[in-house]
């Protein structure tokens, strides 16, 4: 058991990450501090004395001054506050060589603390590069800590680095100095040392003002940004087909295992129609996830996502939100639960929560299969111009829902979130090229995120509604199908009157009930009122055929506008109960959702019933 | 007095003070802590799509983006003029 404790702390941009993964590798453990939701990271360091330490990886902040959850874990850890965590034996301060004046003034603001510290002087060769040159020796004098100049992303620095941390554990006072000082004359303090300890020969490359001279442009950087998301968005549906239809054909083979292997029982049912189909239908996700999750990490890791924050702002300003609000909300595209956790960065507690009020309105991927079955019964596949209509008509979707939670935003930052103006100030970092190993972590501790609530949550709510679902059983010989006499039909049919206004059918009720679950139940949910047999892919083609006769035109347009909005996802507004710390705001989420996919159904219907 | 806000694209300039902000002590804190203070230079980089906000600036050696609302409290001097008082 490791008995030691070291934390790395430093500003947002100073390489931290990179130098946690590179001094940890992918032996991390990611779990959360006792009581809050900010992620916590640790991971084991080997000490040249043959010690091991464990080191873990504060969100990285600009002092000890919070202004969001997660800052305030890293002033709490370093203090001994934090619940449940022991104060760290050492400190191991990351900063970027290239912006010396200000990360020095977060040491100077650390070192008051007297805890035994080291200083990670990272990116030397990017301010090599820069003609800047660092007297490491004269700067280790004069702040009468050890620096160590490192390279994380190509592994320079490491091993020496160790050999400092190793003489520091254990020699920690018993009680801490006050972080307290008048951040002017911190401030003023690190712009000598900085200018003291540096020499400039020959000019900085300016790579990041060339690349800003597009990316930031007036006219060209909302073009580019709106180039990137297209490519993102493309990408996502293109490459995910292939590995989705292997999930699909894994699960139909553990089916068939099952069904082999069982007799015709409930307990067959349960693993077949309950476990196997309910998380296999969010499983199938997972390509998609991963391939957004790939292209967010990359825009994040270049330095683009903080411009991209830039550019949107005037637009989020609009509505009372902040340019911050982009990453969490183009997040949600590919679901809403790691958007709604990614709010965590928005420091501002009224803007965040509208953020996570309104995430749930981009058009996840668990949209999609309800829209595409609605869209191939209904839609005639013919071209308007150059574009085919099917197309256009998803796309008329996705944009419904973004003006929706444009529209959500402004309502809400008037009454229920309503709150001063935040501020909008943000470091623009310089961009950098992504380093594969950090890519590769950081996409392997989504895909195991995602995959933990799959088998959890998701698990458990999916039994639940396979029993409402099943039982009890019809008798012998009924004409009505099994699932409209089980306890999930009786609800619907108990449910009818309330959607008869907007033009939904007894069928829907009943099968918007399984799919409270997951959005994307409702198609196999469907398929099971209308006594559907066989795999998904043979329901959702019967399925077209028998929707097709059996609803009107204007029943599947309410329809699609009820999917737009619709709360139908327990996970979600579980993420958003532990967000934030009750059940107030997700029982307000889902009256606030509900209504409005109520109105826009209920508006869509008669309105396409006035003009049809 | 100028502000930050009357910056035109690649033109630099001294803060000469934070002021407007006010009783904000966290806004001026924040603003301390992406390196604004009185004698740093700054230089006008990127104005945004709509109406020239928000505005992106470099604070010494750090690039920083923020809203005309905030700019229009920090108060500049010419570059050339703040040398000469140092003198």
């Amino acid at each position: 058991m490791t008995a030691l404790l070291a934390a790395l702390v430093g500003n947002p941009n100073a390489g931290k990450t990179s130098l946690f993964n590179a001094l940890t590798g992918s032996r991390q453990k990611v779990g959360n501090y006792p009581g809050v939701t900010v992620e916590r990271k640790s991971g084991r360091l080997a000490l040249p004395d043959g010690r091991i330490a464990e080191l873990v990886d504060l969100p990285g902040t600009y002092s000890l001054s919070p202004r969001s959850p997660d800052e305030a874990v890293t002033r709490d850890m370093v203090l001994g506050r934090q619940a449940g965590e022991r104060r760290p034996d050492a400190i191991v301060a990351v900063i970027d060589a290239t912006n010396l004046r200000n990360h020095l003034r977060f040491v100077l603001e650390l070192r008051r603390l007297g805890l035994p510290m080291v200083v990670a002087l990272n990116m030397v060769d990017l301010a090599e590069r820069d003609g800047t040159r660092i007297d490491v020796e004269q700067l280790s004098r004069i702040l009468g800590l050890p620096v160590v100049p490192t390279v994380a992303v190509r592994r320079r620095g490491l091993t020496e680095l160790a050999a400092e941390i190793g003489p520091l554990l254990g020699t920690a006072p018993a009680t801490l100095a006050s972080p307290e000082a008048d951040i002017r004359l911190l401030q003023r303090e690190a712009r000598v040392i900085a200018d003291t300890v540096t020499a400039q020969h020959g000019a900085a490359k300016r790579w990041t003002q060339v690349l800003d001279g597009v990316a930031m442009h007036p006219v060209a950087g909302p073009l580019l940004l709106i180039a990137i998301l297209f490519v993102m968005f493309q990408s996502v549906f293109a490459f995910a087909e292939v590995p989705m239809g292997w999930i699909e054909a894994g699960i139909a083979a553990l089916q068939a295992q099952v069904s082999a292997l069982l007799p015709d029982t409930w307990l067959r049912s349960l693993l077949n129609d309950g476990v196997l189909s309910g998380v296999g239908a969010v499983v199938v996700f997972l390509p998609q996830i991963l391939i957004l999750f790939l292209f967010i990490i990359l825009l994040e890791q270049s330095g683009y996502m903080v411009r991209a924050a830039f550019i949107m702002d005037r637009l989020m300003a609009g509505v009372g939100l902040n340019g911050r609000a982009f990453i969490p909300l183009l997040s949600s595209f590919a679901c809403a639960i790691p958007g709604i956790m990614a709010t965590r960065t928005i420091d501002d507690p009224k803007d965040r929560l509208t953020t996570i009020l309104i995430a749930p309105l981009m058009t996840c991927s668990a949209r999609l299969p309800v829209y595409t079955v609605i869209i191939a019964a209904f839609i005639p596949a013919t071209n308007v111009g150059w574009f085919g209509l099917q197309g256009l008509v998803m796309l008329g979707l996705y944009v419904f829902g973004v003006a929706g939670a444009l529209v959500a935003a402004w309502a809400l930052r008037r009454t229920v979130t309503k709150g001063p103006t935040p501020t909008f100030l943000i470091e623009m970092p310089k961009y950098q090229w992504p380093v594969p190993r950090d890519i590769g972590i950081g996409l392997w501790q989504r895909a195991g995120a995602f995959l933990q609530r799959a088998g959890g949550l998701i698990l458990m709510i999916t039994v639940v509604l396979w029993a409402l679902a099943s039982f009890p059983k019809p008798p012998e010989g009924s004409a009505v199908t099994p699932l409209s006499y089980s306890a999930a039909g009786r609800i619907g049919s108990a449910l009818e009157p309330i959607f008869a206004p907007i033009g939904f059918n007894r069928e829907i009720a009943i099968a918007l009930v399984p799919g409270l679950a997951a959005r994307e139940v409702a198609v196999a949910a469907l398929g099971t009122v209308y006594a559907l047999d066989g795999d998904e892919d043979q329901v959702a083609q019967s399925l077209v055929e028998r929707l097709r006769g059996s609803w009107s035109l204007p029943t599947a347009l309410a329809f699609l506008a009820w999917y737009v909005f619709a709360p139908q996802c327990l996970a979600t507004l579980a993420v958003v109960r532990r967000e934030t710390g009750g059940w107030k705001w997700p029982a307000f989420m889902f009256v606030y959702l509900f209504a409005m996919a109520y109105l826009a159904a209920g508006a869509t219907y008669w309105i396409a019933r006035a003009l049809l | 007095m100028r502000t930050l806000n009357d910056l035109r694209r690649g033109e630099r300039a001294v803060i000469a003070r934070i002021a407007g902000v006010g009783g904000d002590e966290i806004t001026v804190r924040r603003l301390h802590e992406m390196g604004f203070d009185d004698g740093v230079e700054v230089e006008m980089l990127h104005r945004g799509p709509v109406g020239g906000d928000p505005l992106a600036l470099r604070v010494g050696s750090m690039v920083v983006g923020l809203r005309k609302a905030l700019a229009g409290m920090i108060e500049i001097e010419a570059a050339a003029a703040f040398a000469e008082a140092a003198e």
